[in-house]
């Protein structure tokens, strides 16, 4: 293989300024929703007593987890080897960095005390799974810069393969981490389980890939650099392996659930009579976002297209955010089981689902962190050699085959 | 006048006390430290002491279904006023209505704060804001609450509530603003006044009902450990081992 | 020759920067002074803390070191209950928040407030009355009789009101 010419991009043309205006101009105006949802107080937004968190925490934990996954790519290539993947390294590192960085912002911005935050960086409880974290997701992007320094100094290579392995391990237990939010909740019907912490990893294997080929695509488009087949189909049928892998782990969280009987009502909620949070389960996140894709990306004539892979990648990611969705106001929804067998009622909303709809506020903070990551790409590549000049099958000496 | 009162009342408690002491023999340990558990208001300037736990015995087969006197009396008690939002207003205190499916008979009991032993609140709060005190009371320490809600989520009782709005006239004893979690601090303030009950059991007494008793667990002689001792009280999801400090009878 | 010189000399000094940075301190610390009202405006503490002492340290350290006291005593409320008084933020506003000649406590978003008169002054910004009672408890009381619906109503109006007059 030969050496691969990496160069930044050109912020020169209309259309950069353009994406890089409207992104950080989205992500301004997230700023102004979370801060006039600081000012007025959270009762403007549609989180309550009930439902404490809400679509921020969706979109926040679903950039946290694809920035994991996102980093897979690199890891491919320095840990395990695959020397096709190294000039995907670059990119994969920048993208998990600006990921994780969108999705901090959102959680911070939706507390209730952001300007707190200075308390939550010197206090920590350390049998409390989120300080950890804090800890994780800071040395995760110590960690990951590093890396990329490793990666882009010549005179550093050499240690590339050490600082992978140490960004590869720490994502791992990063990704275990934030399933364990949820899975340590030993009170709640829908979340007390420790598949969680698996369940998290897989699915950030998927929708951090399913980003990375989103983001590789559309600026390897827009720069018109080459981008061959060959790469492609190696993402694709890597995030059909995942795609399908999220599967199995949803599958065995739910029959082992259903084998329970004390679980039986939260599962009748989320697979039988749960409203919206059904449809999203059965519609969005199995059909959309795992049957879809898995045909478009094995099943010929689908199979063949490039579009295809865009469209499974992005179809995976809106699939993504419908199961975080289900996972964690689903979860909520479902009321507390006080006295098991019973049916309870009170004026605090015992015993009946709580009802969440999404302010405005909120789906601005949401965008907003979102863009910010886009917003960081989009600059990091203009600044940094992080992309290939050329992506072609030619110059990666890839066979072009045809799936 | 009163002040008299209570000391008598102390009094009679320790002489009983170390009547009953004497009277099981045997059980020489210290009996300083033994005569320290007598119902005494801690001084000012004491630090308060794992020497006690307080805690509560809700009788539900004596609390009235449609009677809500502990909820009003709290809410008075510690400024809880109600913004006409019942999703995001505060409730330190609810009155739940327990239904059996199989026969239909319906249970009243007050649901709060278990204060808990073992309280999964104050294990995932990142910074340590949700602490159980010395004595036994959960609390949550404003100055470094951050707004997260993991402790909500991880409440097995729902017994915190979020400030979702800024807030006025809040009563000097009851501090309370935007953007911080909170619930029942089982009269804390009243506790260190060494007023040795709350709000809500007073407001049950005064109603007549006496379903709720309030007292030292740790105490072998407290009127509470004596009811718990003779009639027993369960805790509610007893099977996630908390050991919570509010106990019921009756159900 | 000299008329020269001196007139540069005023040109300078005229031109320097340094000069119209100073003017606009001056007149903004003086329009500070008027907004923030002066100390005649505010009621007198109820009283002397002791026979020897007029505040709970010596005037001169309180004025400075107040903060810390309240802080340390903060922590040792909280987490350790315990509860003297001396240090306590109960007991600041319980002696220093009097009623004025029309018998109206001020609140923490007035200047004739005894906290606020001196943080306004200092632009000091604190978060201490966004949880806890700026005013006696018998104050608040006066205000709480109007309970639920509306008492909330009037506070909102009461909150937009004073918000618009700090706005002016």
């Amino acid at each position: 293989m030969e050496i691969v010419r990496f160069s930044s991009v050109e912020a020169k043309s209309a259309q950069y300024w353009i994406l890089l205006g409207t992104l950080v101009l989205a992500a301004l105006v997230g700023y102004l929703a979370a801060h006039h949802m600081d000012v007025e107080g959270h009762h403007i937004t549609g989180m309550s007593n009930q439902i404490v968190w809400g679509v921020p925490h969706v979109v926040a934990v679903f950039l946290i987890v694809a920035a994991s996954g996102a980093l897979n790519v690199a890891s491919i290539s320095s840990v395990f080897g695959k020397v096709d993947y190294k000039p995907l390294a670059r990119l994969s590192g920048l993208l998990a960095i600006s990921l994780l960085i969108g999705g901090l912002i959102i959680l911070v911005l939706d507390l209730g005390r952001p300007d707190r935050l200075i308390v939550a960086m010197t206090i920590y409880n350390f049998k409390s799974i989120f300080a950890w974290n804090i800890f994780l997701y800071i040395g995760f992007i110590v960690v990951t810069a590093i890396y990329l320094w490793m990666m882009m100094e010549r005179k550093m290579n050499r240690f590339t393969r050490p600082a992978g392995f140490i960004a590869f391990v720490w994502r791992i237990i990063l990704t275990t981490g934030t399933g364990s939010i949820f899975g340590f909740l030993v009170a709640r019907q829908a979340y007390d389980a420790a598949i969680m912490a698996p369940l998290f990893i897989i699915m950030s294997f998927a929708f951090g890939l399913a980003v990375f080929i989103l983001v590789l695509q559309a600026s390897y488009a827009w720069t018109r650099r080459p981008l061959g087949d060959a790469l492609l189909w190696k993402l694709k049928i890597l995030l059909g392996i995942f795609v399908a892998a999220v599967f199995y782990f949803v599958l065995a969280y739910h029959l082992t659930n259903l084998y329970a009987t004390e679980h039986h009502g939260v599962e009748r909620f989320i697979l039988l009579d749960g409203g919206v949070y059904t449809l999203l389960f059965w519609v969005v996140q199995m059909l959309v976002g795992c049957v879809v894709p898995l045909v478009l990306i094995f099943v010929k004539p689908f199979s063949q297209s490039r579009q295809m892979v865009s469209l499974a990648a992005l179809l995976v990611i809106v699939g993504g955010l419908a199961q975080l969705y289900v996972i964690i106001i689903g979860g909520q929804a479902y009321p507390l089981v006080l006295f098991p067998g019973m049916e309870e009622s009170s004026s605090f909303f015992d015993g009946v689902v709580a009802q969440y709809t999404p302010s405005i506020f909120e789906i601005l903070l949401g965008v907003g962190g979102v863009c910010l990551a886009m917003a960081i790409v989009t600059v990091g590549v203009a600044v940094l050699e992080f992309l290939p000049e050329s992506l072609s099958d030619k110059a990666l000496k890839l066979e072009s085959a045809t799936p | 006048m009163p002040y008299t009162l209570d000391t008598q009342e102390v009094d009679t408690a320790r002489r009983s006390f170390t009547r009953g002491i004497v009277a099981l023999g045997g059980l020489a340990i210290a009996p300083g430290v033994v005569l320290y558990h007598s119902a005494e208001a801690k001084p000012a300037n004491q630090p308060v002491s794992g020497k006690q736990r307080w805690g509560m015995l809700v009788n539900t087969n004596v609390c009235q279904e449609d009677c809500d006197a502990c909820v009003t009396a709290c809410n008075e008690e510690n400024g809880l006023w109600s913004l006409d939002r019942p999703a995001t207003d505060a409730q330190w205190i609810r009155k739940l209505h327990v239904k059996d499916r199989q026969t239909g008979h319906v249970t009243s009991l007050p649901m709060m704060c278990q204060h808990c032993e073992h309280p999964p609140c104050v294990d995932v709060c990142p910074t340590g804001a949700s602490f159980r005190r010395e004595d036994g009371i959960v609390l949550v320490n404003k100055h470094t609450c951050i707004g997260c809600r993991y402790c909500m989520m991880a409440c097995p009782y729902k017994a915190r509530s979020f400030i979702h709005e800024p807030l006025q006239d809040q009563l000097p004893h009851s501090p309370r603003g935007k953007g911080c979690v909170e619930s029942c601090t089982l009269c804390v303030h009243k506790v260190d006044r060494g007023d040795n009950n709350t709000a809500c059991a007073e407001a049950c007494t005064k109603d007549g009902h006496q379903a709720l008793v309030f007292g030292d667990l740790n105490d072998p002689d407290s009127e509470i450990s004596k009811q718990l001792k003779r009639h027993g009280g369960s805790q509610i999801r007893a099977d996630l081992g908390l050991n919570t400090g509010v106990r019921y009878q009756g159900i | 020759m000299a008329e020269l010189k001196q007139s540069m000399l005023v040109s300078r000094i005229a031109h320097s920067r340094f000069l119209w940075l100073a003017v606009i301190m001056v007149t903004c610390v003086s329009m500070i002074r008027v907004f923030a009202g002066s100390p005649e405006n505010i009621p007198p503490p109820k009283g002397k803390y002791s026979e020897d002492t007029v505040c709970v340290e010596p005037v001169e350290i309180m004025r400075r070191r107040h903060f810390e006291y309240i802080l340390d005593h903060r922590d040792k409320t909280v987490i350790e209950g315990i509860r003297t008084k001396q240090y306590s933020l109960i007991g600041c506003i319980d002696c220093h928040i009097t009623p004025n000649e029309r018998g109206e406590y001020a609140r923490y978003s007035e200047e004739t407030h005894f906290c606020a008169s001196c943080h306004l002054f200092t632009a000091v910004t604190i978060d201490c009355f966004q949880c806890h009672a700026d005013r006696p408890e018998e104050a608040v009381r006066t205000t709480l009789d109007l309970s639920g619906t509306t008492a909330w109503f009037l506070r909102e109006v009461h909150e937009r009101l004073q918000l618009d007059v700090l706005v002016q």
